[in-house]
């Protein structure tokens, strides 16, 4: 408890860092769309540039990778519940999908 | 925590492991969560907002996927002109970087709250609060801009599909929403920071706020990869 009592301890330096890896990381992503990446490349670029970007403002900013490990796992582990909906709907939707171009061709 | 009884496990010689730290925590006979309630329940309360986004973005998933006609290209529409140039998502980019930055000054706001220097905190609360007034103006600017010019209502738009009206008003007014609030959330406790309130309690309020806070742009990472990029 002491470390809590204390509050955090970083070293300003580090807040600085990981501002400007974000100021890089989001212009990266910006330029994904300035020279129209298509395709797969645009989607793992834009991919790769938003978790990186998302983690280290979980685990820096929002201070999460010095958390006790028993709050890392109970707020960890919901979010694979979020995955397997993504997944579900996604099914869901292809279907919905299909039926409509079914539909559009006039098939009986 | 009951030592003795710990103690009498023959672990007290080894340092305790990474998951044996988080059954300990689970087993122990009292609290499970060694933070602050207040702490704690912000978390959950992210949690539970990560479910309601994720919710936004699974639908408008779903639509885009689904939909036949063929989805309005975000580069183009939220394209700005400057002078006879039109840069592509240019306003987008600028909000991004707005937002970025008062999640920068928030930690500093955090860190100068630690060491108890609430003039500075107070300030650096501030920015944050007016760099996030202006991310809600610029939004204000861009939906007004969307529904003036080029048309685009919520039940259809004259670029393509119908449910890029109704995707972007939920999602992004819903984020907007969320900045609103944090901006007022971060008056009133910069606020109470100057007037010496948690002179007494402890500064933990803030880095509390700051939690919300740097939640708003997580959710605004992933608003830009999916709806503006994608």
């Amino acid at each position: 408890m002491s470390e809590h009592a204390e509050g955090q301890q970083h070293p300003i330096g580090l807040y600085f860092k990981v501002w400007g890896l974000l100021f890089v990381l989001s212009t990266l992503s910006y330029l994904v769309d300035y020279f129209q990446f298509q395709g797969y490349l645009r989607w793992s670029l834009i991919l790769l540039f938003m978790f990186l970007k998302a983690g280290l403002i979980i685990a820096v900013f929002m201070h999460f990778a010095w958390e006790p490990v028993t709050l890392k796992i109970a707020l960890f582990l919901p979010i694979l519940a979020i995955l397997v909906f993504i997944y579900f709907i996604a099914v869901e939707a292809d279907y919905t999908y299909l039926n409509r171009l079914i539909y559009s061709l006039g098939e009986p | 925590m009951t030592t003795d009884s710990m103690t009498s496990r023959a672990q007290d010689a080894k340092p305790i492991g990474y998951w044996q730290k988080m059954v300990n925590d689970w087993s122990a006979d009292k609290e499970a969560f060694q933070l602050s309630w207040g702490k704690l329940m912000m978390w959950i309360f992210l949690l539970s907002d990560t479910f309601i986004f994720s919710i936004f973005l699974i639908s408008y998933m779903n639509v885009r996927m689904s939909t036949t006609d063929e989805w309005p290209l975000a580069s183009e529409v939220f394209a700005l002109h400057v002078g006879s140039a039109n840069i592509p998502l240019l306003l987008i980019a600028i909000m991004t970087f707005i937002l970025i930055t008062s999640s920068g000054t928030m930690a500093m706001a955090v860190n100068a709250a630690y060491s108890r220097n609430k003039k500075l905190t107070f300030w650096l609360m501030v920015t944050t609060a007016l760099l996030g007034a202006s991310f809600v103006g610029m939004q204000a600017f861009e939906w007004t801009k969307l529904i003036v010019e080029e048309g685009v209502r919520p039940w259809g738009n004259p670029m393509g599909a119908a449910q890029f009206g109704s995707s972007f008003f939920m999602i992004t007014g819903f984020h907007g929403m969320h900045v609103t609030g944090g901006v007022i959330y971060l008056a009133i406790v910069a606020t109470k920071v100057r007037l010496g309130h948690y002179d007494q309690k402890g500064f933990q309020i803030v880095e509390i706020t700051g939690l919300y806070w740097h939640f708003v742009d997580l959710v605004w990472v992933f608003i830009f990869a999916f709806f503006y990029l994608w």
